[in-house]
């Protein structure tokens, strides 16, 4: 035993850490990048939520339970109704829509709610000074949120200008809400005024109540169930928060399992380097095994080694992703591209116990990198371990396929397993044990491929395929890093590209018409009134036009409303359907088709009949087909309009698509249908080519946090590549030295390198690209279906793949002629010999 | 065949030291010296001189007409692969290539092809008795069937010069002599002329004449 404890720590340690700074930093950078980048995305995503549920509790203020309609609303008389019920205490009646601002693409949200009521309900909502309520009873007033007039850079006094129909409203803002109150974007008015100014007259869509005291809410709620009318539902205002947090919750957690990608890489790469690192250093080792050092004590120092590496890497990570995450929160916003969150003000909701969790997850992945090497080199019988050529024998235990493939048939079998809470975690699983599985089949698959090398007598590659040929287990430890980071490249690649050639395929079914005419983009009181739609019908120069009506069903008060489309009759032959389709025999009951995504959220299929709210009644519907909806994330019925109109008696639409007639210019045409409606009127008329060009501008949109991410990873691996191979360069110093005496110069040496470097990394990218192929079919098929609930199909992008690999190789050739030159100073000479 | 002369080499560093100090001597073909000193006198550095593996401060080396000192690191790099051989302390055979393929490295730089060099290679493995190890690792052999290949190794290619740095340092008594021999043998068969670097009495014993290395300069004994 070494009589005192800090020369081991120096032996063993810090030693080898002065000596190579270079490779201790790159694993604490590795670390550092995978926290940070999880940390991040995390907070930046927490900060959103948070955000969206107070603003949700907020706009309930007091009350115990929120009734919702669709958008189009229930008639008013259940107000009155309710507000008697003996349980309860106050009510307010509200009218809630996302209106379209004229001259602007966004729009805001406006509430119209009974300002006497809210005195009862949502005292907060109120403005400070009495007075002040009375203005609102002003039918063009209006009230804005510090937030909502902070981004229209408007103040009281000033006009604000709102699209209903295709005509522009003008209301007056007659003061702030008290700072604080709400946070978020947001309009209020008086309940009538927004009745009669948003063309609701007659129609309520919430009604907020607060129960007298003593009343079961639960039990409430559920006998109020019965009495409400189909398609309105009583929620908690709690329920209402986490409407949005159900909705984002997969993608969510999609962007925290991308940013681990980052980590899981660093932890490899730590795997690895410390691998080799420790091979190195193996006859180190041996010499103060002989001297007394037990097995135990020397693996507590390396794993110690690798902890404090973590937890330098995790508190750095910690740092810098804390500020990511302010940065992006401050100047950037809260949304990571899908959109949820692209309103949403977020200040930075600091959550110690994430945090934690993080740094937990970067010290835990870096000693879990480090623990098996670590283990192994200290239990290495000296006296094997002081013999050169030892290198393989000590790793020969890898050689062994079968916990490799116990893993792999593992993950595969998970792919099978539905989704938990909405979550693919057994998708991600199975990600998990692929990758382990291809990791431990490496040394096999290595030693297979390198065997069937054939020899040649030219330089430097003949030297270099006896290296690998010989050293095949060594040579795996570098290919499985690079077939890790390769492989989830390659993986995240095919899943865009497919999901992007989806879409592209999908968009061409939906727009078949030249023209698209909307009442506006986006917002809930846009529309297209039955005289305006007989004047665009009947402009010169059309051939046909078809109008499609947009409301939307709350099928269940957890989920948000699944969108009701209105369309041709025809939509089995229009709609991108996957499946069979059925026609519906005389005593079925009217046809609809769902998209896959209501589909798998409320477990319909084709031919169940289901109850929906469509107009006053709860009628049945036949399923006649599923089809493909990349546009509704919350889910879409299609019916035919005739029908909807039967229904409701809404004729309304709000967009029309139009055939031109043979011969007409696409601006003559336009020209023609602006003509046709009032000098005012907003209205937008785009091509087809342009909605399809936006669309698919808006999904690259969607993808850059995640081609960032990616990015990140492709780094890490890069790094990983690096280290492992400078690592292996040093190891082989006596080598290198051996061969300059036998006169190789150093170009030859670095070409040496170089072809090694080549061929471990074509070698790890054709794995890389094999699991990776694996890993795309499980994100494309398994955790992408589980999480957004709709298909697509295959696409392998095989050029930017060849390209991405060629990158690969081409750091691996740069990095490991560059760690070759590095560790070819003129002391490697002086490597093969002990004296002057 | 190889003429040193007024050889100097320092180093710098935290303790600057003069190494080699005025060296001269010359070398015809054929011949097999000696040089032997004490730890630290420069006996190394030497041989890396004379390898064109280190560059001296002032002092010329002449390898067979050719100055070595003038040359580029890339020629002089050139000249020891086609004209050096070496042996050293620790073997140092590459760990992870056969006993054949350590021994056909000189004759692949060389530009040999397949054929001639593996019937070369089995040539030289006979010579020193190892014709069976062939397609051994190195990790498989005693230390002094390493020095064998090691000597094989640094004669294949027929050098000038065969530069022998304490070959037996690292062999028992019995062992060191029969390599000795050997190295002897073979440096008279397939090489001009030969340098035993060592401190052991019985070692230069093998060679033609023995120089001592001091820090005032290189002597005869």
């Amino acid at each position: 035993m070494i009589g005192a404890r800090f020369p081991l720590l120096n032996a063993v340690v810090l030693g080898p850490l002065r000596e190579h700074p270079g490779r201790a930093a790159l694993a604490v950078a590795a670390i550092a990048l995978g926290v940070a980048l999880g940390v991040a995305v995390h907070l930046i995503n927490s900060s959103a939520l948070n955000e969206f549920e107070l603003a949700a509790r907020h706009l309930a203020g007091t009350a115990d339970l929120v009734v919702r309609g669709p958008r189009a609303g229930f008639d008013e008389s259940l107000y009155p109704r309710l507000a008697r019920l003996p349980q309860v205490a106050a009510a307010n009646p509200g009218v809630e829509a996302d209106v379209p601002l004229a001259g602007r693409q966004e729009q805001l949200r406006i509430i119209g709610f009974d300002p006497l009521r809210a005195a009862e309900v949502q005292p907060a909502l109120l403005p400070d000074r009495a007075g002040m309520v009375l203005d609102l009873f002003d039918a063009d007033a209006i009230w804005l949120s510090p937030a909502a007039a902070e981004w229209l850079g408007v103040k009281t006094g000033d006009a604000l200008r709102i699209q209903v129909g295709t005509a522009t409203l003008t209301l007056r803002i007659v003061g702030l809400l008290p700072e604080g109150a709400y946070r978020q974007r947001l309009g209020v008015m008086d309940v009538a005024a927004a009745q009669w100014r948003l063309a609701r007259l007659g129609r309520l869509n919430r009604i907020d109540l607060r129960l007298r005291p003593g009343v079961n809410v639960a039990e409430f709620r559920s006998t109020l169930q019965d009495i409400l009318p189909a398609g309105v539902h009583a929620a908690s205002p709690e329920a209402e928060g986490e409407r949005g947090a159900n909705l984002t919750r997969a993608y969510r957690l999609n962007l925290d399992m991308l940013a681990l990608v980052a980590l899981f890489t660093g932890a490899f790469l730590v795997f690895s380097s410390q691998v080799l690192a420790l091979l190195r250093r193996r006859t180190q080792f041996a010499l103060l095994r002989a001297m007394g050092v037990t097995r135990r004590l020397l693996a507590t120092h390396l794993i110690g080694e690798g902890a404090a590496l973590g937890t330098i890497g995790a508190t750095l990570g910690l740092l810098l992703g804390y500020a990511l995450a302010r940065y992006a929160l401050a100047y950037v916003g809260a949304d990571l591209g899908a959109g949820y969150f692209r309103t949403i003000a977020a200040s930075l909701a600091t959550e110690p116990q994430s945090l934690v969790f993080f740094f937990a997850l970067g010290v835990s992945f870096a000693v879990i990198g480090t623990a098996p090497p670590a283990w192994e080199a200290a239990g290495r019988a000296p006296a094997r371990a002081l013999r050169a050529g030892d290198e393989e024998e000590s790793l020969a235990r890898l050689r062994t396929p079968w916990w490799g493939l116990l893993a792999l048939a593992a993950g595969l079998l998970l792919t099978l397993v539905p989704a938990r809470h909405g979550l693919p975690v057994a998708g991600y699983l199975a990600i998990a044990l692929v990758l382990l599985g291809a990791v431990l089949l490496m040394p096999r698959l290595a030693e297979a491929c390198l065997e069937r090398l054939p020899l040649t007598s030219r330089l430097p590659a003949g030297i270099a395929i006896a290296q690998l040929k010989a050293t095949p287990r060594q040579s795996a430890i570098s290919m499985a890093a690079i077939v890790t980071s390769f492989s989830l490249m390659v993986a995240m690649l095919i899943m865009v590209s497919s999901f992007r050639t989806s879409l592209e395929r999908w968009l061409d079914r939906m727009l078949p018409a030249d023209l698209y005419l909307r009442a506006v983009r986006g917002g809930e009181t846009g529309f297209l009134t039955p005289d305006e739609q007989q004047r665009i019908a009947a402009t010169p120069g059309l051939d046909r036009t078809e109008f499609l009506r947009t409301q939307n069903l709350l099928l269940d008060p957890a989920r948000q409303p699944v969108v009701l489309l209105a369309g041709p009759a025809d939509a089995a032959a229009k709609l991108p359907l996957v499946g069979p389709s059925l026609t519906p025999r005389a005593t079925d009951p009217p046809p609809v088709w769902v998209s896959e995504v209501a589909a798998d959220l409320y477990r319909w299929h084709v031919g169940d009949h289901v109850r929906l709210p469509i107009g006053a009644e709860m009628l049945p519907y036949l399923v006649a087909g599923v089809w493909r909806d990349y546009a509704r994330q919350s889910g879409a019925i299609a019916i035919s309009r005739d029908l909807y109109i039967r229904l409701t008696g809404d004729r309304l639409a709000n967009e029309a698509a139009i055939w031109i007639a043979g011969g007409v210019p696409l601006a003559t045409a336009e020209r023609a249908l602006r003509e046709r409606l009032p000098p005012d009127a907003h209205i937008e008329i785009s091509a087809t080519r342009q909605i399809r060009s936006a669309s698919l501008a808006l999904f690259d949109r969607t993808f850059a946090i995640t081609y960032a991410l990616e990015a990140a990873a492709i780094v890490i691996g890069l790094f990983g590549i690096s280290i492992s191979f400078s690592a292996q360069a040093l190891a082989r110093r006596r080598e290198f030295g051996v061969l300059r005496h036998l006169g190789m110069t150093r170009r030859e040496i670095g070409g040496l390198l170089g072809c090694e470097g080549a061929l471990l990394s074509a070698l790890g990218a054709a794995f890389g690209l094999a699991v990776g192929w694996v890993v795309g079919l499980i994100l494309i098929h398994v955790v992408n279906r589980q999480s957004f609930h709709w298909s697509m199909d295959l696409d392998v992008p095989w050029l930017p793949l060849v390209a991405l690999a060629g990158l690969v190789v081409g750091a691996a050739v740069a990095t490991a002629s560059w760690s070759g030159r590095a560790a070819m100073n003129d002391d490697v000479v002086r490597a093969v010999r002990e004296d002057w | 065949m190889l003429a040193i002369r007024n050889l100097c080499k320092s180093y710098g560093g935290v303790r600057p030291r003069e190494v080699l100090r005025g060296i001269s001597v010359e070398l015809a073909r054929g011949e097999y010296v000696a040089i032997v000193g004490e730890s630290g006198v420069g006996k190394s550095t030497l041989l890396n001189l004379i390898a064109g593996l280190d560059q001296p401060d002032r002092g010329q080396i002449a390898l067979d007409g050719v100055e070595v000192t003038a040359l580029a690191d890339a020629e002089r790099t050139l000249l020891r692969r086609r004209r050096v051989g070496f042996v050293f302390q620790a073997f140092h055979l590459l760990p992870h290539l056969t006993v054949a393929q350590n021994v056909s490295l000189p004759l692949v730089l060389n530009g040999f092809s397949p054929g001639s060099s593996a019937a070369r290679v089995a040539d030289m493995l006979g010579a020193v008795g190892l014709a069976a190890a062939a397609a051994s690792y190195p990790r498989e052999l005693s230390g002094g069937e390493m020095q064998r290949v090691a000597i094989a190794r640094a004669l294949v290619h027929q050098p000038q010069l065969v530069l022998a740095d304490e070959p037996t340092g690292n062999l028992d008594q019995e062992t060191a002599i029969e390599v000795l021999d050997l190295l002897r043998e073979q440096v008279k068969r397939e090489s001009g002329a030969g340098i035993l670097v060592t401190h052991s009495a019985l070692a230069a014993a093998t060679a033609d004449r023995v120089l001592v290395l001091t820090a005032d300069g290189l002597r005869a004994r």
